[in-house]
């Protein structure tokens, strides 16, 4: 079999929150040896979890973003179950260094000088309070691929600005145009897309730099606006305004291009392929943007008097009379469960599919066949599945390798193998507080 | 100026609507040559989606297909037929990659499977980016945006509870993430068959990118396994702590996360100093009694009413508070920070004339983003392709012309 297409290529990620060790991550998925440098002294919120040693309540009444809380919950391994982190930390290695230190910044600077990419998505405040540049590090190595993705970019008045991707949302116009039509935007849920756009272009530069060093044999530096990265993905509202000097407004789950569509309420409970009792809410999203799929729509609900009405007799006027289709459609689709609808429509050519919730997604039966999921044992949370790989290779199938990986969890082979500090050094650098698995006790007070 | 990182790769493009042609776009601009193949008469269905220069809904006027096609060749080739096969067979050989977003089987049936293809030209990359990957059950569902987002995405706790889950911005955002991440496994699958000789098909499913994809979702997921939990949707004033999420201001809306750990901001960012120490929220603890976040909203709504969106964003961000205003298209395109940095790039078109498009996502001085040419008219380098590439007469060509066959 032949090996993974980034085999041999080593990444170092000074990754905080999601964007840059979502960049890491595609990376790590495809062979790459991503190593996290994480820091002991320091802990960054929103990445390993909120606050040192989270109490169990607070992660009790954190939904979605929590540390593992089953039986023997444990303040002091909350950083390394936290599902946020978790999530995007499978297949990468992590080490400990107190980069703002002279030894720790040596450290660095050896793990450079055997390295192909440097990922960081600071903001960069913190890149200069660590005396870290681009400048300094091609000294060390020119060959060096390094990438900083804060949410701005690194030139232009908003430099220092901070923000989540929330905030880059709301500055790239997507926050304005996310929203039920008919509700005002303190109903919003937070949402992340620049994370996921800044993300996806880090690892496409990284390629994209590593590709040409092949025929420069030269590195290079890379200065990604995650929020730039993000407008990029509403074009049509960009072209819209620029070509026509029209501001694009919410339209709730409503189409842009004209197809009717729409989020309807399913059965509750109990229908055939219902899936969670505990959990009535079920939904279903449906698309039809044809005369034939049109007709494949009253085909599948049997043909009622209602779908003759003129008044749904093209796309344009289906579009017009769109609150009273939605109604007609509602009053099929409570009759069914989602996946149910689901079938029913696809088989008559309708594209539609369940709003699947985390459980519905394990059980899926499409993503079961393709195993798109992968079981890990991980030494905090025991064995589970994590989500898998984004995409297939026919020659080179592909599978997480490693589970996410806990703070220190790699500091001898980092330091002693790829680095190649003696045994004696690395008791020295233990001493310092630099090697560890948790974080000091002026962090978390014991 | 440096050359253009991908100024080797040469890519067949038979994409069409978005995801397909925003991988092969990211891909052009920064470097690649790439030949679209359209449909003879009606061309790339983009070219009848909305928005239309001045509203006119003319093939050569959307602006979503001038957006997603800049930097490529543009030729017409009807697929069905047996001449249309064989120039496919004949532009293979002088590629690097193909890409292609038909539904599965169509090319196998079309006999450009990825056996055929190999044959001709070994190490063949070939991309096959579809809704549900080329195997499994769903393997031959229709799809939407939404329906993409719903199945793979985060929409499930997106709005309000008592309502219908919401998906992203107006517009397809999902579509475009997931080609931006096509285009990347297409440059990975390059780069391995550059330096091995290696070719491999790339199944590239858009609801397996949702579904990995950092949003939410893979945090999401976890915690099911974890913990059983499904994230439901949450009302905005039932958030752990505040400030979070999009607040009123005198002149329209902003956006603030700065609860909990960052607390000390919001007192420094409205000038009461002395709630940094208040122990009603200064703990991310505190926040979980019984009525706090209503006391702190009483505060706080009247302070962000008295002042613009220009001023919450300068006092917040000189306090160290994640925020942001609500733009609309129209603030975005007139700040100064995009400006200043060079994003919006103006693109001149034969029929549209010029226009600002969205420009560069990566900025690299040695890896520079070029725009070469506009997106192809329908059928604009037939000539170049066939006569001077292929070698057709331009007889020939006329004839073919006539046939239906370009």
């Amino acid at each position: 079999m032949a090996k993974l297409p980034l085999a041999g290529i080593r990444v170092i990620e000074l990754g905080v929150v999601w964007a840059g060790p979502y960049a890491g991550r595609l990376l790590a998925d495809w062979g790459a040896e991503v190593i996290r440098v994480e820091s002991r002294q320091h802990f960054q919120f929103h990445t390993r979890g909120y606050i040192p040693r989270s109490p169990q309540i607070l992660s009790e009444r954190s939904i979605g973003y929590s540390a593992y809380k089953k039986p023997g919950y444990d303040p002091r391994t909350a950083h390394n179950a936290f599902t946020l982190f978790n999530g995007h930390a499978s297949n990468k290695l992590s080490m400990t260094a107190n980069l703002r230190t002279p030894e720790g910044k040596d450290i660095l600077k050896r793990l450079v000088q055997v390295s192909d990419v440097l990922i960081e998505n600071n903001s960069p405040r913190v890149r200069e309070d660590l005396g870290l540049s681009w400048e300094l590090v091609k000294e060390w190595n020119p060959r060096l691929v390094m990438i900083s993705m804060p949410g701005f970019g690194d030139t232009g008045p908003y430099r220092y600005y901070r923000a989540f991707g929330v905030q880059m949302d709301a500055f790239a116009g997507h926050g304005y145009m996310r929203c039920y039509r008919d509700e005002d935007f303190d109903t919003q849920s937070i949402v992340f897309h620049a994370d996921e756009a800044g993300g996806i272009n880090g690892a496409l530069a990284v390629m994209m730099a590593i590709y040409q060093r092949r025929k420069t044999g030269k590195g290079q530096w890379i200065d990604l606006g995650q929020t730039e990265a993000s407008i990029c993905h509403l074009a049509q509202a960009v072209m819209d305004y620029t070509m026509n000097q029209r501001i694009t407004e919410k339209l709730g789950n409503r189409d842009y291009h004209g197809a009717v569509q729409g989020c309807y309420r399913c059965q509750d409970v109990g229908g055939k392929w219902a899936l969670d009792e505990e959990y009535p809410d079920s939904w279903v999203n449906i698309t039809i943007s044809s005369d034939n799929e049109w007709a494949g729509f009253c085909r599948a609900i049997g043909n009622p008097p209602w779908t003759r009405d003129e008044k749904f007799a093209t796309t344009l006027s289906r579009y017009q009379n769109h609150d009273e289709l939605d109604r007609h459609i509602e009053e099929w689709t409570r009759e069914h469960d989602n996946y149910e609808v689901m079938y029913l429509l696809q088989k008559e050519g309708v594209a539609a599919g369940p709003v699947i919730t985390e459980k519905d997604a394990y059980s899926d039966p499409h993503l079961r066949a393709r195993r798109f999921f992968t079981q890990l044992t991980q030494q905090v949370c025991g064995t589970h599945f994590y989500p898998g790989i984004a995409w297939k290779m026919s020659r080179t199938p592909n599978q997480l390798r490693l589970p996410p990986c806990c703070l220190g969890e790699h500091n001898e082979y980092v330091y002693k193998q790829v680095i190649g500090v003696s045994d004696k050094e690395y008791e020295e650098l233990e001493k310092q507080g630099h090697i560890g698995t948790d974080y000091v006790p002026e962090l978390t007070g014991e | 100026m440096a050359e253009q990182a991908l100024s080797d790769v040469r890519i067949l493009d038979l994409t069409w609507y978005i995801s397909g042609p925003y991988c092969t776009k990211l891909l052009a601009d920064y470097g690649a040559d790439v030949i679209k193949v359209e449909k003879p008469g009606e061309g790339d269905p983009a070219r009848r989606m909305r928005p239309f220069f001045k509203d006119d809904p003319h093939p050569e006027k959307s602006g979503l297909f001038l957006f997603l096609n800049t930097n490529k060749r543009g030729i017409t080739l009807n697929l069905k037929s047996n001449w249309g096969q064989r120039a496919i067979k004949e532009l293979i050989k002088d590629v690097d990659i193909i890409v292609e977003s038909f539904s599965p089987g169509v090319m196998d049936r079309l006999g450009l499977g990825y056996e055929e293809l190999e044959k001709i030209n070994p190490g063949l990359v070939m991309v096959a980016i579809s809704n549900f990957g080329q195997t499994g059950p769903y393997r031959d569902f229709k799809a939407s945006e939404l329906i993409i987002y719903g199945m793979g995405g985060s929409m499930n706790d997106s709005g309000l509870p008592e309502r219908e889950p919401l998906k992203k911005a107006t517009g397809t955002p999902i579509l475009f993430s997931t080609g931006n991440l096509a285009a990347l496994a297409t440059l990975i699958a390059v780069y391995q068959a550059k330096i091995e000789g290696l070719g491999q098909q790339v199944d590239f499913s858009l609801m397996e990118a949702q579904m990995e994809s950092i949003d939410r979702r893979m945090s999401h997921l976890v915690a099911f396994q974890y913990n059983g939990e499904i994230t439901p949707r949450t009302d905005s004033r039932a958030r752990m702590s505040h400030p979070a999420g999009a607040y009123p201001c005198r002149d329209g809306w902003w956006h603030i996360t700065a609860g909990g750990v960052q607390w000390p901001a919001v007192g420094r960012m409205m000038d009461m100093p002395e709630l940094i120490d208040d122990p009603r929220w200064n703990t991310m603890t505190a926040w979980l009694e019984e009525g706090r976040a209503d006391e702190f909203l009483a505060i706080f709504l009247p302070w962000s009413l008295e002042h613009t969106k220009k001023e919450c964003i300068e006092r917040g961000q000189g306090a160290g508070a994640n925020c942001a205003p609500l733009n609309n298209m129209e603030e975005v395109l007139n700040d100064p920070h995009f400006k200043a940095r060079g994003f919006w790039t103006e693109i001149e078109h034969p029929v549209t004339g010029k226009a600002t498009y969205p420009g560069k996502p990566i900025v690299a001085e040695d890896m520079p983003w070029v725009i070469r040419r506009p997106a192809p008219l329908l059928g604009q380098h037939n000539e170049e392709i066939y006569c001077d590439k292929l070698g057709y007469s331009k007889d020939e060509l006329a004839r073919l012309k006539e046939a239906g066959c370009i």
